[in-house]
């Protein structure tokens, strides 16, 4: 069960109940009247009514007031399902044909399975290594599409310690009804014991900051501003300016979220940082699978200051004011500075 | 009834004969019939495959069949039942046959065109039907990318090419509808003393002439991309797959209209027939009809509330989805005030009407549900919508096919029908059709998701009910083809207005002969009016 579960239900029963009440309204007269009225002759001829505009009137107003009702409660439930609080703790999620690989950014990978805590809010960010799946816990009352080249998200608050299904939701070929899994919901120790048992490669960053040495990123993107390529510090959760690009009409800006990151590391001509040179960047598609994208993004987003300190990218400053810490050490050819602290 | 006077002249059943003369026929009720044979094996073949999924789904393991065959199944099933079954099944059968006597009119405004309609039709439904032979399509009706583009290895391209050449046969029929309701009305006959059968098939030409071209177009995009590898769809080649998903449900929603706006129009006769009553309100029933059919284009998005379009987009679509839901509730009002003070008759197609108001009632509050878009997103892509749309395709639009069938049977064949076993399968439709698709909502609302092959053992109380109201079904649908099939050589003789209705189809001999009218009618009342046709009608 989730925080959305209650307020769920309540409001599928109130449908329920009102509509139910209508159905069997005309239910019950269309009964009552097709046996009041039955034809008693051959010839019969009832009175040749033709309509009545007040009663018209009444079953169009009605109804009208009780749908603008439903689209109203509809819509708040939905925004509350839609728009993740910024405080929730962050699950990775990646699927393929015909599994759901998940990813704590503690490192943690599981297969058909995930574990979290009750009581916390869980935000999902998820992509597609093939066609459209559907990530779908029903007893939590949420379902999101999973799409290749995007990432969508979607949070609960697991409320009671159990074990529910997931299901893909999203017809996605062969062994589509054999995409399912299990959401372990433990008490939140518990969960912390789970993580300290299996953590054995590190977390999701530090894995992500080998791939940044493997695919040689930290060739261009020196962190001293003085790189061929824009420095990555402080880039997460920024506003850049882009001058350009192949999927932007001229100068516009863009917030740094996971999708412009993974846009970038696929296509980097798609939006060129304002005052940076286009085409320099090689494109990584077809070289990294989205699971490294997520680790290169948890660790480019480490490389930034916790939200609200946004740094103009591209300025190749320093953090200001972020503490150093030892965690996470930047690319030793190109580290002047320790980064930032992170912290799921 | 009126007793029959004797009809020596030859009629169009009889007129020519021969294998050729049906053939080559311009006649548009020879044409209806022509489309009743075709969708009649076609809605076989699309039951066969249901009875199978069915029975698979009897246990929770895909045991009966492979995981890949279920997926073949319901793809194959959704496909021949909404493109080659419900879309043509009442306006091409119905529709051809009774339109133009409705409007005084001797043929459709382009009776070749009509002809070559069926053989469009038909054409696609072979180039189908070689797809199915050849091993089948396994990517469900919806035809999602990037699943049917790049990674399905079935036989996309040529189910696709044949709903794509079949969509030129409901193009053509709508145009000719069009035309003929536009140009070919009789004397006197004007917009609002046209029945509301004519009110409904126009609106659902108007969604077939508008929006069967971008499924069209939306196909051939699907076998570009498959083919030439062009990045439409699929990102790995630079493609949106949601582009997709706004292609097809801009035509698939409105073709929901196309299969229930007809249904409606039936009814509407049905209804005044059946409680010799006026339909109360019948400007609003009318104009509802095009109400639908215009707000009925920019729903599309309701489909999508979890597909990851924005959220600001999906409230634009919840809102529309409502506006959309008042017409058809005046309809549903409507009809159930008609009855108020009527005369009503239990005859087998009042006993379907009667049916269809309620199961459409059902289908279309759990509509509801599924715009309002909190709820949607638990419930999408489970049973529940499975339910749904069968409760208004099948409670709906089917009961009314059937109903309006048994309704004109007496002018198709010039013979009545057995009505003691017409209503005992009535009354098997009704039951055997709630007995599957109820236990649905059930197992939507419990979260299992639709097109699974396996799925877990707790749902399998629910399932073995819906296959046992399948079997029910099954036997509900076949009693109807056996009878009449019987009654079409055997039972007593029509006289030509056994149900003493107000349409001018009623003034034809039954069956019609070939020119349906001998003198052009000229028509100087309203809709319904038995007050005006009482004397004629034997009323009072």
């Amino acid at each position: 069960m989730s925080n959305f579960t209650a307020s769920y239900n309540l409001f599928f029963w109130i449908m329920a109940a009102v509509c139910g009440f209508v159905a069997a309204g005309i239910a019950f007269f269309l009964i009552l009247f097709a046996a009041r009225y039955h034809r008693r002759r051959e010839s019969e001829l009832p009175p040749q009514i033709q309509g009545n505009a007040i009663a018209e009137s009444l079953w169009i107003g009605i109804p009208f007031v009780l749908f603008m009702g439903m689209f109203a409660y509809g819509a708040k439930l939905y925004f509350d399902m839609r728009l993740p609080p910024a405080d929730a703790m962050e699950i990775y999620v990646v699927g393929k044909q015909w599994m759901w690989k998940t990813q704590h950014p503690e490192g943690e990978r599981e297969i058909n399975e995930l574990h979290i805590p009750v009581g916390r809010r869980v935000k999902l960010t998820m992509t597609s290594e093939d066609v459209i799946h559907s990530f779908f816990i029903p007893d939590f009352r949420v379902k999101q599409d999973v799409l290749p080249n995007r990432y969508t998200t979607l949070w609960f608050q697991a409320t009671k310690p159990g074990k529910y299904h997931l299901f893909c939701a999203e017809y996605c070929g062969a062994k589509h009804s054999g995409m399912i899994g299990w959401i372990y919901a433990m008490e939140p120790h518990e969960y912390q014991a789970w993580l300290e048992q299996g953590a054995a490669e590190g977390g999701m960053a530090s894995t992500g900051e080998k791939l940044f040495h493997q695919f040689q990123c930290a060739n261009c993107h020196h962190f001293d501003g003085r790189g061929p390529c824009p420095d990555l510090q402080g880039l997460y959760g920024s506003t850049v300016q882009i001058g350009g690009g192949t999927s932007v009409s001229g100068p516009t800006t863009v917030v740094a979220d996971e999708s412009y990151i993974r846009e970038k590391i696929l296509n980097p001509r798609a939006k060129v940082v304002q005052g940076w040179k286009e085409g320099y960047m090689p494109s990584f598609q077809g070289q990294i699978d989205e699971e490294q994208i997520l680790d290169l993004i948890a660790y480019i987003r480490a490389l930034s200051p916790a939200p609200g300190g946004a740094i103009a990218s591209g300025s190749g400053g320093a953090l200001q004011g972020a503490a150093p810490q030892p965690t996470i050490i930047g690319p030793e050819a190109t580290s002047i500075h320790n980064t930032a602290p992170y912290r799921p | 009834m009126i007793a029959a006077p004797e009809i020596t002249e030859r009629n169009y059943l009889t007129g020519k004969e021969g294998v050729l003369s049906w053939l080559l026929t311009t006649d548009h009720k020879r044409i209806g019939l022509l489309y009743v044979a075709s969708i009649t094996a076609f809605f076989f073949i699309g039951g066969l495959f249901a009875l199978l999924m069915r029975l698979e789904l009897l246990t929770p393991p895909s045991d009966l069949v492979s995981p890949e065959t279920y997926n073949k199944l319901f793809s194959m099933h959704g496909i021949i039942m909404v493109w080659f079954f419900l879309i043509p099944s009442i306006p091409a059968t119905l529709g051809n046959f009774v339109v133009p006597m409705m409007i005084g009119a001797r043929d459709l405004a382009f009776p070749k065109l009509n002809l070559a309609s069926w053989y469009l039709f038909n054409l696609g439904g072979i180039v189908t039907l070689y797809a199915i032979l050849r091993g089948g399509v396994d990517t469900g009706w919806t035809f999602y990318t990037p699943l049917s583009t790049t990674y399905s290895t079935t036989y996309v391209i040529a189910a696709a090419a044949g709903i794509f050449i079949s969509g030129f046969s409901s193009i053509l029929t709508g145009l000719n509808f069009i035309a003929t309701i536009h140009g070919m009305r009789c004397p006197g006959l004007t917009w609002f003393r046209l029945p509301l059968f004519i009110w409904g098939m126009y609106a659902s030409s108007l969604i077939f002439v508008i929006a069967t071209p971008v499924l069209a177009i939306t196909l051939l995009m699907v076998a570009v991309e498959r083919i030439f590898q062009v990045g439409i769809f699929d990102p790995a080649l630079g493609g949106d797959p949601l582009l997709f998903q706004h292609m097809f449900w801009f035509y698939s929603h409105p073709a929901v209209y196309i299969m229930v706006l007809p249904a409606m129009a039936v009814v509407s006769e049905l209804v005044s027939t059946f409680s010799r009553r006026p339909v109360f309100g019948y400007k609003a029933v009318a104009f509802s009809s095009l109400g639908i059919a215009l707000v009925g284009f920019l729903v599309w998005g309701h489909h999508m509330f979890v597909s990851g379009q924005s959220i600001y987009s999906a409230l634009a679509f919840s809102l529309l989805s409502y506006l959309v839901a008042i017409p058809s509730a005046i309809k549903v009002f409507n009809w159930t005030a008609t009855f108020y003070k009527g005369s009503i008759s239990w005859d087998t197609p009042m006993l379907y009407a009667i049916g269809f108001i309620g199961l459409f009632t059902i289908g279309g509050i759990t509509g509801l549900f599924l715009a309002a878009l909190g709820l949607d997103v638990h419930v999408t892509d489970t049973y529940f919508v499975v339910a749904h749309f069968h409760y208004i395709m099948v409670g709906g639009a089917v009961m009314a096919y059937l109903g309006g069938i048994h309704y004109w049977w007496p002018k198709i064949s010039g013979r009545m029908y057995p009505e003691g076993l017409a209503k005992l399968a009535a009354l098997t439709v009704f039951l055997g059709f709630n007995l599957t698709f109820f236990p649905q909502f059930i197992l939507g609302y419990l979260g299992m998701p639709r097109r699974y092959a396996a799925y877990p053992p707790e749902f399998q109380v629910l399932h073995v009910l819906s296959t046992a109201g399948a079997s029910i079904l099954g036997v509900g649908y076949v009693l109807p083809l056996c009878y009449l099939i019987w009654a079409w050589r055997y039972a007593p003789k029509a006289p030509p207005n056994p149900w003493r209705a107000t349409g001018l189809e009623w003034k034809t001999p039954s069956p019609p002969s070939v020119h349906n009218f001998d003198e052009t009618p000229v028509v100087n009342y309203g809709a319904y009016d038995y007050e005006a046709l009482k004397g004629e009608l034997g009323l009072g």
